[in-house]
């Protein structure tokens, strides 16, 4: 019973994926009506499309990753990303596009923290897509409401005399947090760095790995 | 707390966003002008994807890439392909 999916797992044990076969909506019928449109008129392709999709599952918070790693273990390159993000990124080989990005560090006495109140602007060029919880009603406004809170929630609590800056991106200005380098990490060369980077810490909800 | 797939129609409206934008036929600036004319009951009851794909029919349409008329038509078509969005697709 392939479609007996209520304990949410199939007979094989795997955890049910729902597929493409819910009802069609308004709007799915307006995506594939929008896009074959466009291709009618020459606009895209369906190859673009494909590609398109391809290359934004390709963008993982491993990209990211690699940037805050050098930025620990190269005081000249973390000085040109802390004053011009996008031309650093652009450095290491990462599309950045049209957009500012704007790194900002944590230090002993700072944290940072990035959120888009309006809707779900995130520097997706290094972190891939947002998270859900990201883009909910309840993260946009209770991380300017109550940040501190909202980062307990999420397992950090801050220290009362550490300073909380929280970033709110915009359309063409995108934050992405340099968190503080672990302690233990002298060592370390910059794959192994990496490996400490979490995609929270880089949002400024999480801290890195300490290493093992 | 951690994100879902993102089913294969909303990364398409997530590449027709950059590639709209690509070709010059609207800016973010104009994606957001939509979302927020929208008004409020599109945050409550629209979800996320739903709101995009809107917002970027309208800048389509404001750019004359393609009429009212032929969304309409073309719409009806794709409904009448099947009940799924993968028999529609």
């Amino acid at each position: 019973m392939p479609h007996d999916h209520h304990d949410h797992l199939s007979p094989s044990g795997h955890p049910y994926r729902q597929d493409n076969d819910g009802p069609l909506s308004y709007w799915q019928t307006m995506e594939i009506a929008v896009r074959e449109l466009m291709i009618e008129k020459g606009e895209v392709s369906a190859a673009e499309v494909s590609a398109q999709i391809d290359a934004m599952d390709a963008r993982t918070p491993a990209n990211g990753a690699r940037v805050v790693a050098r930025a620990w273990s190269d005081p000249e390159f973390k000085a040109r990303l802390l004053a011009n993000g996008s031309d650093a990124a652009r450095e290491m080989g990462f599309d950045i596009g049209p957009m500012h990005l704007v790194a900002v560090e944590n230090t002993e006495d700072t944290h940072n923290l990035i959120v888009c109140t309006l809707c779900s602007c995130y520097p997706r060029n290094l972190l891939g897509l947002p998270p859900d919880w990201y883009k909910t009603r309840e993260y946009r406004s209770r991380a300017v409401k109550e940040p501190r809170k909202v980062l307990s929630e999420f397992g950090l609590d801050l220290p009362e005399n550490t300073t909380l800056r929280v970033h709110d991106s915009t359309a063409d200005m995108r934050y992405i947090v340099l968190p503080a380098r672990p302690k233990g990490t002298d060592s370390m060369d910059s794959d192994a760095l990496a490996a400490l980077v979490t995609r929270d810490s880089m949002i400024g909800v999480g801290l890195p790995k300490s290493p093992a | 707390m951690d994100s879902h797939d993102f089913a294969l129609w909303e990364k398409r409206v997530d590449a027709l966003m950059i590639l709209g934008a690509a070709r010059g036929h609207f800016t973010v600036d104009g994606l957001r002008r939509a979302l927020e004319d929208m008004g409020e009951d599109a945050f409550e009851k629209m979800t996320y994807y739903e709101r995009w794909i809107a917002a970027i029919n309208q800048n389509l349409i404001e750019a004359g890439v393609y009429s009212l008329e032929e969304l309409g038509s073309k719409m009806a078509e794709v409904e009448a392909r099947g009940e799924t969005y993968g028999a529609a697709q």
